[in-house]
């Protein structure tokens, strides 16, 4: 199954190391979806950790845990910059950043997103009502509509998006599960290059063409993977005697 | 005596309408789904992509692709949705949410709102509280009243970095309820937490406010 990088009519790879062939260098930008540590292209980023680029900018909502999903790049200094909205899970992160070794970017979740759609969709650029009047909107134009001001934001693109879906098939359509959607179909759009990597690749025709959430035009590359699913908060409710399940 | 965490959590039940659609923030806000009447429906949203939050799970249905924006383990409900994080905050900046409950640290009476970072301190992001704060319909703030020492934290202006300007509607703190009037001229206070009194109340309130205490 596994072809050549750059065999455009081939999506399918063998393996996670075989997808990023030929797409990673220093100083480059990356998207990485998922929301905390789910959804997210948990066997992408090791691979990632492992080709050993450094210098990347990545763009995702959160920066992983110690020692799993972004942790792991954190950790290994491969990260210069990090563009997200929430960072508060990583002490690694924590450490890098007070002393001054990787720079930040805090972008409001909503905002994040939608420079992400925005970028994906050829949109340079949106005015937004979410951060008017606080430090987000300093030195950015804002605009009244109405009787309301707006902040200019602007869309986002980065080099390559590497993405966490439930089902592909070979044509690169998409279907994902659950809460693990989050940031990843919106990344898809905006990566110069999207690598995909699924729980299961199924035949073409097997998804159901209405239940499809990315055309697998988004999709350059796809592949395979086993995910470990770390869960940040497990919390569960008791089952108590006699009550109905 | 002031209002406990669930007693803030009750009252703010109180500010939901059947046929809401709500989204909690982390912390006290998250108690008030413990609050909701039986007969009321009210939808909760949950930023990181789903419509309809069911409780936590049993031990053997947790599942890992089905959390909250707290990142905790949720189930769904047969009327759940799931969508993308730009469907998300469409929903949230497009005003389709009717109510937000929010934490702070600080609210000033012309309604400005700062929660997400105190200066010199290690700043986590505001994830998606000042998307909530612009773009939901109805802000609602529920919040000690002061801190430990005793100084007020309803206040004319914030001192710490803004979430919001001019955005929240009801601020529900431990001493009492309070209505920012619509043209965030000052603050009315307009319910006292059981046996607080309106000099405990003069007394650790910065912000300007009337009195128009209901029934």
């Amino acid at each position: 199954m596994a072809t050549a990088a750059g065999d455009r009519g081939k999506k399918i790879f063998a393996d996670v190391r075989s997808a990023l062939d030929g797409l990673v260098r220093d100083n480059m930008i990356v998207m990485s979806g998922g929301f905390g540590l789910c959804g997210i292209p948990e066997n992408l980023i090791a691979a990632i950790r492992d080709s050993g680029v450094k210098g990347l900018t990545v763009i995702s909502n959160n920066a992983g845990v110690d020692g799993f999903g972004l942790g792991q790049l954190l950790a290994t200094r491969q990260i210069r910059k990090m563009i997200s909205s929430y960072v508060g899970e990583n002490k690694e992160f924590e450490r890098q950043l007070l002393a001054g070794e990787l720079e930040l970017e805090f972008n409001p979740q909503g905002t994040l997103a939608e420079r992400i759609r925005a970028g994906g969709a050829g949109i340079p650029g949106f005015y937004t009502a979410t951060g008017v009047g606080t430090v987000i909107a300093e030195g950015k134009e804002i605009k009244r509509f109405g009787d309301r001001d707006y902040v200019l934001e602007t869309g986002l693109v980065a080099d390559l998006s590497i993405i966490k879906a439930w089902k592909g098939d070979a044509r690169g359509n998409l279907i994902y599960r659950k809460a693990a959607r989050n940031f990843n179909p919106m990344m898809a759009t905006a990566g110069k290059i999207c690598v995909a990597e699924v729980e299961e690749i199924v035949p073409v025709g097997s998804l159901g063409a209405d239940q499809i959430h990315t055309p697998g035009i988004f999709v350059d590359r796809i592949v395979q993977s086993k995910f470990e699913k770390r869960i940040e908060q497990r919390t569960t409710r008791p089952r108590t005697a006699g009550a109905e399940g | 005596m002031p209002w406990t965490r669930n007693d803030l959590a009750a009252r703010a039940a109180r500010e939901l309408k059947d046929g809401y659609y709500v989204n909690l923030g982390i912390g006290i806000p998250t108690l008030v789904a413990n609050y909701i009447p039986k007969d009321m429906n009210v939808t909760f949203q949950s930023e990181n992509g789903l419509l309809g939050m069911g409780p936590f799970p049993y031990e053997e249905d947790v599942d890992a692709d089905l959390i909250n924006a707290g990142k905790q383990t949720i189930t769904e409900l047969p009327e759940t949705s799931y969508f993308s994080s730009a469907d998300s905050f469409a929903m949230i900046r497009g005003g389709h949410i009717d109510l937000t409950i929010l934490g702070s640290m600080e609210v000033a009476e012309n309604g400005d709102i700062a929660n997400w970072m105190i200066p010199g301190k290690l700043v986590k992001g505001m994830g998606g509280a000042m998307d909530l704060v612009a773009g939901v319909k109805r802000v609602v703030v529920v919040m000690e009243h002061a801190n430990k020492q005793g100084e007020s934290k309803v206040l004319r202006r914030c001192t710490l970095p803004l979430t919001g300007a001019g955005v929240v509607n009801t601020i529900i703190s431990t001493l009492g309820v309070f209505e920012v009037k619509p043209d965030r001229s000052g603050l009315v206070l307009t319910e006292l937490a059981p046996g607080v009194t309106l000099e405990d109340i003069a007394k650790q309130t910065e912000a300007t406010y009337e009195v128009k205490l209901r029934k």
